[in-house]
Formats: structure tokens, C-alpha cells, sequence
């Protein structure tokens, strides 16, 4: 893997810290006049998704890391692993509990997500940013009741709760944002 | 694709900033002196690089600082002078930072670093009257800031510091490098709005100052620098007269390069030369014009006020 100084740091360089691949958020020059040049970096550790703080020394360099973003369709669960597809190759690999993290819940059978392969296998899997899903449990919908501005717990068919309006019912399909985990309207029919 | 960094609007209030500039000295008998851009020597500090290139088959190097050459024309006897144009930094690029910028520089004869400093809050106050204006030893800021004293720590207790505030997991073996992390970290972003003039910076990073001893009888730099709201803007010493103190410091410069790997610039014998012809007693300071222009302008990028400043 090649190596990458300070002064290539830019946002979403994946890059090697600690034994952990991380993704560059942003990279600050700081240099006083006479004196030493620093690039203070904030980095996402893509295993624990923290988000960290380094401060180098400019021109010291850090080993890229093998991270590759793909396109994948999530195919099923057999209890243990989730098992996904790459769209264009029909090559499938399985990813654990710690890969598909939060995202699994926004996620049917045949839907289209990202994973991301770290050294070939499954470190992250992300939905959709924007998802349809229909409400399999909510209490009954009080009809006409849209400007109260009331919200109840629903549940959806990928099993994940969300808080939507009142006037909602059991069958509806609804938009969700994926990074929030909010209600956004109604789906289109 | 074509158009400039910053806008019309801008570079002509740019325009106007650098008349006033050069009218405040005027005013004071100090006279610009165009002083060349290439020469076959550079700086030795270890913190600058200068550009190079091949020019006629020799190498020449685009001057990081118009220090040298107005140091030879003072002791050719000019007397208080200024230089207003570019200079170039390899490597240095960023928000606050251009590898190509402007940079004022002037010497004053028979001042001090206190009359000195006087004169650059007087330029500052020429462009802007409102401005407020604090004074704080380098020392203070660290005791206040991290509870140590810069003069006196050790490595061991500036790099534990160090470790305690910032992500940090690099040795070094220069108490410098930890002082600057501190101070760039730690220190300039709780700086006031207004203009802060640091005094008595530590004797290892005297560069081409006198040293000095302070109130606590701590060796120090006759060196200081004026922070406009935690943006460095302006760097001043006491010059440093005798050759002999000078090469030295050139000496020791390039053997810490030597151990960086770094590259060893020639040393500039006519400026040696021209401290053993001697040079007046002076204080002199060297300000960047592109971050004066950032804070009189209020923007946070130093391309929104220089001419195609993104290249």
C-alpha cells in the first residue's frame, strides 16, 4: 500500500493509525512563523466510528489503508452473518454483526446499500441516506389529525421504530432519513 | 476559470491598504528599498525552506525574507528603510498560509524591541484607529495557559504536557518543537480579538535577535511578535550586530539540519561580511501584508485578499 505524507492528507483519504484504517475528515496547517509546521487532523476510525484528533509533524507520512467503498445488494441473514452481493460481479460476501452495525435496520431483502471492504472483507455497511419502508405496528391513525404536530412510536417492516405523525396508519409507506433515524413524509404511491 | 481569489472590490481596498502603508513611512523618513528576489545564498533556519531554481546554470533561491540584502544596505550607512513586496516559503500552505506572499519589513535605527513594537501598533492603528492593544510575556502565556515556565522546563515536562492536551504520539528531541506545538495549539486560539504583542520569546528560538535576560533573570530573545485576535501578523528583534554571534548561529543551524536530513543551504558570506563592516544598532520586524489585509477585512481565508492567491 503507498504511503502518503501530511501534505497529501484531504478529506477521505483512508489511511492506517494505530493498526486501525481511518478516514481523513480535515487537515489544518498550523506554523508559526519561525518556527515548527504542524498539521493538526481529524480522522474517523472506521472499525469504532470515533472520531479522533492527531497532531503531526509536517512531512511525516502514514501507510494508506486497503478501504474500498462498493455497491452491494443485501441478499439475507441465516441467523449469524448478513449475507450481500456485489451488483455488477454477482460476487457475494458475508458480513458480521459489527460490520452491518445500525445500518441493518433500514435494510430489506434485495435492497441496494454500501459496504465497505476493508483488506477485502466487510468493515461497514451503510443504507440508502433516504429510504421507503411501510408501518407494519403503530397505534390506529386519528384521521384528519395533521396539524396538532403529535408523534407516536411506528414500527417498519425491517423491524427498526420510528416517531411519526398521528395521522399515519398501519400499511402506510413512509420516507425515513437513515443518518437520523427520522420520519421525513409520506412515500409516494 | 479565470478569475482571481479575492475581487475587484477587495484588491482595490488592497490597493488602497499598501498606499497607506508606504505614506505612514514616508511620513517617518523611512525609505523603500526594492531589494532582489533571487539570491545564491538563503536562510539557515531550520524551519524555512526557501524555493530554487536554475538560473544561468547556477542555483539561486527565491529569498524567503528581504532580511539579508537590507541588512547589507544598512551597513553601507542607509539608515531606516522598508521593504513592501513578495517573498517565498516552500511548503507553507493553508488557510493563513501561501508558499508565495507579501510581505513589509523594516529596520529603525537606535530602537529597541519596545519602541519598535510602539511603531508597529502605530502603523496598525493608522489603518484601523479602534483596535485594542494587550502586552504579555511569552512566559505568562504559558503559566496561565499550562501551568509551566517555557525558560525553565525540561523536554520531559513540555512533552508530557504535550501528550496530556493533544493527540500527540511522536518523539522529539528539540524542547522547540513541544514550545511551538503548545503555543499553536494551545495558546494563539484563546488569544484576544484585539492585537496581543508577546514579549521575551525563549533564547532557543532567538534566530537573529539579541538575547537578553528578563525580570526573573531568565536568559531570553529580544524578539517578539504581534498577534492580531490569535493570527500571527508580525515578527521583531533586536537585530543581532556581531558576525561572530551570527555564524555561529548559522553554524549551529545547519548542524541540526544536518541531523534532520535536511537540506544545507549556502550560508550568505555578504551578509557576514557586512556585519564584520558593521551595521547601525536596530530593531527590526517583518509582517505579513496578506494577514493584516485577512483581520482589516474580516476574512478567514488568506486567498479571499491576495490576487490569484489560489495560483
Amino acid at each position: 500500500m503507498a504511503s502518503y505524507s501530511t501534505n497529501d492528507f484531504r478529506g477521505g483519504l483512508k489511511v492506517m493509525l494505530d493498526g486501525d484504517p481511518c478516514s481523513i475528515i480535515e487537515n489544518e496547517f498550523v506554523k508559526p512563523g519561525k518556527g515548527q509546521a504542524f498539521n493538526r487532523v481529524r480522522l474517523k476510525n472506521l472499525k469504532t466510528g470515533r472520531t479522533l484528533e492527531k497532531t503531526f509533524k509536517s512531512g511525516e507520512s502514514l501507510d494508506g489503508a486497503d478501504v474500498v467503498d462498493r455497491d452491494m445488494q443485501y441478499l439475507y441473514n441465516d441467523g449469524e452473518f448478513w449475507h450481500f452481493m456485489e451488483v455488477e460481479t454477482f460476487e457475494q460476501t458475508q458480513a458480521d454483526s459489527n460490520a452491518v452495525g445500525e445500518a441493518i435496520k433500514w435494510l430489506r431483502e434485495q435492497d441496494n446499500c454500501v459496504v465497505t471492504l476493508y483488506n477485502g472483507s466487510p468493515l461497514a455497511v451503510t443504507a440508502a441516506n433516504h429510504v421507503e419502508l411501510e408501518i407494519v405496528e403503530t397505534d390506529p391513525g386519528l384521521r384528519g389529525d395533521t396539524a396538532t404536530g403529535g408523534t407516536k412510536p411506528a414500527k417498519l417492516s425491517t423491524g427498526a421504530v420510528v416517531k411519526v405523525p398521528l395521522f399515519l396508519n398501519t400499511g402506510d409507506v413512509i420516507r425515513v432519513d437513515t443518518r437520523i433515524g427520522e420520519y421525513l413524509g409520506r412515500a409516494n404511491k | 476559470m479565470f478569475a482571481s481569489s479575492a475581487n475587484i472590490a477587495t484588491l482595490q481596498k488592497r490597493a488602497f491598504y499598501l498606499q497607506q502603508v508606504r505614506a505612514f513611512f514616508s511620513a517617518r523618513g523611512v525609505w523603500e528599498a526594492d531589494v532582489p528576489l533571487l539570491s545564491a545564498a538563503s536562510v539557515t533556519d531550520v524551519n524555512l525552506e526557501a524555493l530554487h531554481c536554475q538560473v544561468g546554470g547556477h542555483q539561486a533561491f527565491l529569498q524567503t525574507s528581504p532580511e539579508f540584502y537590507l541588512k547589507r544596505l544598512l551597513a553601507m550607512g542607509s539608515g531606516d528603510l522598508f521593504y513592501l513586496g513578495k517573498a517565498f516559503r516552500q511548503d507553507e500552505s493553508g488557510p493563513r498560509h501561501r508558499p508565495e506572499f507579501t510581505l513589509l519589513e523594516w529596520y529603525r535605527c537606535g530602537l529597541n524591541t519596545q519602541q519598535l513594537s510602539a511603531e508597529i501598533i502605530a502603523l496598525i492603528q493608522h489603518l484601523q484607529p479602534e483596535i485594542t492593544v494587550q502586552y504579555s510575556s511569552y512566559r505568562q502565556l504559558f503559566i496561565d495557559r499550562f501551568g509551566v515556565n517555557p525558560h525553565c522546563a525540561t523536554l520531559a515536562e513540555l512533552t508530557a504536557v504535550a501528550r496530556q492536551h493533544y493527540g500527540v504520539s511522536w518523539e522529539d528531541p528539540e524542547r522547540n518543537t513541544w514550545l511551538d506545538l503548545l503555543f499553536t495549539h494551545g495558546i494563539e486560539p484563546h488569544m484576544p480579538a484585539g492585537l496581543l504583542v508577546v514579549t521575551d520569546y525563549p533564547a532557543s528560538q532567538c534566530a537573529l535577535a539579541r538575547l537578553g535576560v528578563n525580570a526573573q533573570g531568565e536568559s531570553i530573545a529580544e524578539r517578539f511578535e504581534v498577534y492580531w485576535g490569535g493570527l500571527e501578523l508580525a515578527n521583531g528583534y533586536w537585530e543581532l550586530t556581531t558576525a561572530e554571534e551570527q555564524a555561529t548561529r548559522f553554524a549551529a543551524d545547519l548542524k541540526t539540519r544536518a541531523s534532520l536530513r535536511k537540506p544545507l543551504p549556502p550560508v550568505d558570506q555578504h551578509l557576514l561580511a557586512a556585519l564584520e563592516a558593521g551595521i547601525p544598532d536596530c530593531a527590526g520586524v517583518a509582517m505579513g501584508i496578506d494577514r493584516l489585509l485577512m483581520r482589516l477585512l474580516g476574512e478567514a481565508e488568506i486567498a479571499a485578499v491576495m490576487p490569484f492567491g489560489n495560483g
